[in-house]
């Protein structure tokens, strides 16, 4: 599969690859035929369209961003176009406001309350239409999840759900509770391909449910080296 | 447990990968772990190198103990409960931890039966040492498995022989003929049915940690490049000369697993790790991995 580029020749989208669920989002976007690499220097931030911040551990992620300078250089590409996804970890870390603790990189004017569910047992699947981003109703994985619990001006709720957002974007600046790489459906990484201004190609007929897809297809980034 | 359920705690699991567990017997401990950017603490009242030292039976740990943690944190707790003390996993449960570590660094509650783990909805990892044990608790219910190594020494030997172990066996599931798989699944105690997915993966099907020893920034390092997708560090932290730099050093390391120069640089001015134990110097009844089958 080809990835054409619109406008500039950024093409590639990044997954920050310090900690968390990294591999199952670069399997989503070669699923999608985007380009993808792993980010675990700020030198591979260069000549991103888009950076995917994954699931994992808020605190750990962030204490890592700052270590070697990634945050500074996040902030520069985002100043110069670079648009942002966070999923669940991420999205806490992009918020403008976070429940009762300090703010990392505030670039979407959002308040977030951390593991806003309660502990693992809390965790569950759901589904949701989500017209902007899929004609279909979608699979929804939250773990130990995040809310959204308010919305700035020039923020859109992507999706509400039992009374709190899970979903929602700015113009430059995607961000979900929940763990669309977890699931089968490609629709939101499709989606942010698009805000990136790349174009997966065969867009029309591509189906957004991957049906080659299974729970343990992330495995396959980290098979046994000989 | 439902498929869907255990899907759901292998996938706590996957969001772990690349990062630091910590043993943490105090609310404060707690808050250390957290600041130096572990992933997830494990609330207990001694850490394995008291646990050594001190003999005695080891149980669970006080709850009030761990619920005190619990409301510390927001990164995921988990306890420990004694092999087959199905009792001590309930009550971690209705505790509403995240995550119940059936291990053999507890006196075992039964030296027959690990917990039936399918029967919860709660989540748990088990120890391994070979690839036979590491499939045997997943067939239980397991949603993440750790090498046991040999915990509270400080020493690396023993969690490097289990991961190579796991390795190679995996290795020769790959590569034998397929009607290989039947006697070779047969003879490590493991379903046809498993030894196919890992032949078919290329590694084990859940997310696989380094425990038992870890000590340094190196220690991480090479579990890591020998194929771990994360690190518990026990007694490694807390017993060494000044934790919190330690845990920020080790998390580094785990994170640059693969960049010598950041792994030297996490390993600058840590002051003194914990003292190791030589584990020919263990009477066998001590060796703590040989709990479990």
């Amino acid at each position: 599969m080809v990835t054409s580029v619109r406008g500039a020749a950024k093409h590639t989208i990044g997954v920050l690859d310090l900690q968390g669920d990294v591999a199952e989002h670069l399997d989503h976007l070669e699923r999608l035929g985007i380009a993808a690499i792993r980010v675990k220097e700020s030198s591979d931030l260069a000549h991103l369209a888009g950076l995917i911040i994954p699931g994992g551990e808020s605190t750990c992620l962030a204490r890592l961003l700052d270590i070697f300078g990634i945050k500074d250089c996040i902030l520069h590409e985002f100043q110069r176009g670079l648009k942002l996804w966070g999923t669940c970890a991420g999205a806490i870390l992009l918020a403008g406001k976070v429940v009762g603790e300090e703010t990392f990189l505030p670039l979407i004017d959002i308040e977030i309350q951390r593991n806003a569910f309660g502990s693992q047992l809390d965790s569950f699947v759901s589904e949701a239409l989500i017209p902007p981003v899929a004609q279909d109703p979608m699979p929804l994985t939250f773990i130990r999840a995040p809310k959204i619990t308010r919305v700035g001006e020039g923020v859109d709720v992507l999706l509400r759900h039992d009374g709190y957002i899970a979903a929602a974007e700015s113009p430059d600046v995607l961000v979900t509770v929940f763990h669309p790489e977890l699931t089968p459906s490609l629709a939101f990484h499709r989606y942010f391909a698009l805000k990136c201004g790349l174009t997966p190609s065969m867009e029309e007929e591509f189906p957004l449910i991957d049906s080659m897809w299974n729970s343990r297809s992330w495995t396959r980034y980290t098979r046994l080296g000989f | 447990m439902d498929k869907k359920r255990y899907e759901l705690n292998v996938q706590l699991a996957q969001m772990l990968k690349g990062g630091v567990i910590m043993d943490v017997v105090s609310v404060e401990h707690a808050k250390i772990a957290e600041e130096a950017g572990a992933v997830a603490v494990m609330a207990l009242e001694r850490v394995p190198s008291d646990i050594r030292k001190e003999g005695g039976v080891a149980r669970m740990s006080d709850p009030e103990l761990i619920a005190q943690i619990k409301e510390t944190v927001s990164i995921p707790v988990m306890a420990k409960a004694r092999i087959g003390h199905f009792v001590e996993a309930q009550i971690l449960e209705v505790l509403k931890i995240d995550y119940i570590d059936e291990s053999e660094v507890l006196t075992p509650a039964d030296e027959e039966c690990h917990i039936d783990k399918t029967r919860f909805a709660i989540p748990f990892v088990c120890g391994a040492r070979n690839l036979g044990e590491a499939l045997r608790r997943i067939s239980e219910g397991a949603a993440m498995i750790r090498t046991k190594g040999e915990a509270g020494t400080g020493n690396v030997v023993e969690a490097v022989r289990h991961i190579r172990t796991v390795n190679r066996e995996i290795r020769q599931l790959i590569n034998m003929p397929v009607e290989e798989v039947t006697p070779f699944a047969k003879a490590n105690g493991f379903s046809h049915e498993l030894a196919l997915q890992v032949r078919a993966l290329g590694r084990l099907p859940v997310v696989n940690f380094a425990a038992g020893g870890i000590a340094t920034p190196a220690d991480a390092a090479l579990m890591m490049q020998l194929g771990c997708d994360g690190v518990f560090v026990g007694s490694g932290i807390f017993k060494s000369e000044d934790p919190a730099k330690r845990a920020r050093a080790i998390v580094k390391a785990t994170a640059y697993y693969n960049d010598p120069a950041k792994v030297l640089e996490a390993s600058m001015g840590l002051g003194s790790a914990m003292p190791g134990i030589e584990i020919s110097d263990i009477p066998e009844t001590q060796i703590l991995a040989k709990r479990g089958w």
